[in-house]
């Protein structure tokens, strides 16, 4: 547990954009009548990413008023579940992941590269706004460790260097390709999976 | 080795279109109807036959969960919730399933929810499986196109629907009640038992909650038979599982594999082996961070199944294997665990909330030695103090590893702390 408060800068309003008004809408149909209030993370995570990333003191009025909560009870939400972020991030918020699993296949040359590249402290922005990391807990890629995740995506099979090379890469604005950094399928062992090879389809 | 014919995740690694029209080539919904039309009991027997015990970690049997929930309404609803959080360290298996073959656990909510009278499932996936979340969402649409899931499912003449819902990065929304009060719109606090979710479960109505793995499976059991899944593994400890192999190993990869495979042959024959040669093995934890882990000694023979892993003083949790070769630092390894149920602890039970606090902070102090001998025994008994004393099983889950650790590696804790007060007194030698 970790005590989590709201940015002390706050904007004066939040309004969804009519697309995710109407996305948000069909989420709500999701759930019986009268439990509306299931919506509420997915919402919320919605206005974090139209909002850049996260989440602010109006959204928890808005979203109260859409789902019949009280704004206190939707702030309780975000601060509990640590993917809402509650201040800035960079334009590209790299989570490495440090538990365990990772640690073994070398994590720390991951969070090494980010401190040298982006910040020496964790969640703070670098110079450019662009970047911005922080350690995260298992992400549920273990056998493909170390494994960082930016935005929907995780990267994969990574040491210091390939991280170097991502980080330069967003920064530039050139694309980083998603899952493994060396080219495996997926979860199959590398160079090639040893079964299911007779199956064709 | 377990044959291909019996891999019941054919395109565990995506080699293949994981579309409805690629998912029935391999093999999926074929028949559906009619194994509905078999009947809720026919389902529910042939899943206790099969032996099948759940994939979530409790290995609690599928069938017999089944079978607690009403067989008449009260006018209430019943819901299946399936358990995609996944969140265990050292497990990667749902994922594979979500992204790869999402027909097999599809399918496998029809059929579960019908065996259970329920019209309505959820999909319960973390946060940050962003993709398998958009690839569920999408495969479900493909149901409700070609008419598998809505009213008549598959023709069945059982109404059906079927939601997919995320979390936002909390491990403990993995435990079932925790996750039931999230997807309720509220704090992912566990829920004191009983009553329990077959009673009173999602929105106070009769639920059952069951990891992605059991439910995928269920499909293939009932097509080809309880007798061909229970021949597979031992009594007790049957079917096929898949296996998720980390850490140092030359090729970590997931594999599905017979139940009750000898855990150096999991690792030899899939995973290319301890880095560095079977004999540079130090410990493995055989089934995710929160089961203890076992000395080479115990590896070198143990089977990876419920009982032979229970055992040893271990467990099969969620057949997530955790290997650590003699370069590592095994004390720093349960420490970063440590860390992880502190983090982890939602904070509602004085013993989890501190406990998991106070076991961390000596654990980073054994990491470097800067301990009291005595306090060897004390966290130990901290650890006992946490274990059974807590709403939920996080708690146990916190205590385990490190009783692991002080079980088979007390001596390595006691040298630092040796060496660290040797060097502190020699220090005070050179000093005076
Ligand atoms: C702290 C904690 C975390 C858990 N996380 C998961 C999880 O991520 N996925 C899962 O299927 N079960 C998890 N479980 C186990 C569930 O409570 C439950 O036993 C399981 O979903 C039942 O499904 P099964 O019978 O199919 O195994 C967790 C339990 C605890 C105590
Ligand atoms: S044991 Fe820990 S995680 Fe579980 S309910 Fe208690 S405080 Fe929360
Ligand atoms: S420990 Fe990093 S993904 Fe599991």
């Amino acid at each position: 547990m970790s005590l989590r408060r709201l940015a002390p800068d706050q904007p004066a309003s939040f309004e969804f954009t009519p697309d995710n008004q109407a996305w948000a809408h069909k989420q709500v149909k999701k759930y019986p009548e009268g439990k509306q209030a299931s919506a509420v993370v997915p919402l919320l995570w919605r206005a974090q990413e139209q909002n850049g990333g996260h989440v602010t003191e109006p959204m928890m009025r808005v979203i109260g008023g859409m789902l019949g909560m009280s704004p206190i009870r939707v702030l309780e939400i975000a601060t509990f579940y640590t993917m809402f972020n509650l201040k800035p991030v960079g334009k590209h918020l790299i989570q490495v992941c440090t538990t365990t699993p990772c640690w073994l296949r070398g994590s720390e040359a991951v969070v090494a590269a980010c401190k040298k590249h982006i910040h020496t402290h964790a969640g703070t922005v670098s110079d450019d706004g662009k970047l911005s990391w922080m350690e995260v807990e298992c992400m549920g890629a273990c056998v493909n460790a170390p494994a960082v995740q930016i935005g929907d995506d995780f990267y994969e099979d990574l040491d210091g260097a390939r991280m170097e090379g991502m980080i330069n890469d967003l920064r530039a604005g050139r694309p980083v390709k998603p899952g493994s950094q060396i080219g495996r399928q997926n979860s199959a062992p590398e160079g090639g999976p040893m079964t299911l090879l007779d199956l064709k389809s | 080795m377990l044959a291909d014919k019996d891999r019941i995740f054919t395109n565990l690694y995506g080699a293949h279109d994981w579309r409805l029209a690629g998912a029935r080539k391999r093999g999926n919904w074929d028949g559906t109807k009619a194994l509905i039309e078999k009947g809720r009991d026919w389902i529910i027997s042939e899943m206790k036959n099969s032996g099948l015990r759940g994939r979530g970690g409790a290995g609690f049997p599928t069938g017999l969960k089944w079978s607690f929930m009403p067989k008449v309404s009260d006018g209430r609803p019943s819901y299946l919730v399936v358990n995609a959080d996944e969140s265990e360290p050292g497990t990667c298996k749902d994922r594979d399933i979500m992204r790869h073959d999402p027909h097999t656990l599809l399918e496998g909510c029809l059929l579960a929810s019908f065996a259970m009278g329920a019209h309505a499932c959820y999909i319960y996936v973390r946060g940050e499986f962003r993709r398998e979340y958009q690839r569920l969402d999408a495969a479900i649409q493909e149901c409700y196109d070609a008419g598998l899931f809505g009213k008549n499912a598959a023709g069945s003449g059982w109404d059906f629907d079927c939601y997919v819902h995320h979390g936002a990065g909390a491990y403990i929304c993995g435990e079932e009640t925790a996750l039931l009060e999230s997807l309720e719109g509220k704090k992912g606090m566990p829920r004191l038992k009983p009553p329990f979710p077959a009673n009173v479960g999602l929105y106070g109505c009769p639920t059952t909650v069951n990891n992605v793995e059991s439910i995928a499976v269920a499909p293939e059991i009932l097509r080809r038979g309880a007798a061909w899944f229970s021949a597979l593994g031992r009594p007790n400890n049957t079917g096929t599982k898949v296996f998720c192999i980390s850490g140092h190993v030359n090729k970590p990869c997931n594999v599905e594999e017979e139940m009750g495979i000898g855990l150096r042959e999991l690792i030899e024959r899939h995973a290319g082996g301890v880095r560095g040669g079977w004999d540079n093995l130090l410990a493995i934890i055989p089934g995710g961070s929160s089961v203890p882990l076992l000395p080479k000694v115990t590896c070198d023979t143990v089977l990876m199944d419920f009982d032979s892993l229970r055992d040893v003083k271990s467990g099969l949790g969620t057949a997530a294997v955790i290997v650590m070769d003699r370069s590592c630092d095994v004390v720093k390894a349960i420490a970063r665990l440590a860390r992880f149920y502190k983090h982890e602890s939602c904070g509602q039970c004085t013993p989890c909330r501190e406990g998991t606090g106070w076991m961390w902070r000596v654990m980073e102090r054994l990491v470097t030695g800067d301990a009291e001998p005595k306090e060897i025994d004390l966290l130990l008994e901290v650890t006992y103090q946490v274990e059974g004393h807590t709403i939920c099983a996080l708690g146990d889950a916190a205590a385990w590893p490190i009783q692991g650790l002080l079980r088979h590696f007390r001596p390595e804790v006691e040298r630092r702390i040796n060496a660290k007060r040797a060097g502190r007194s020699a220090a005070l030698v050179a000093a005076e």
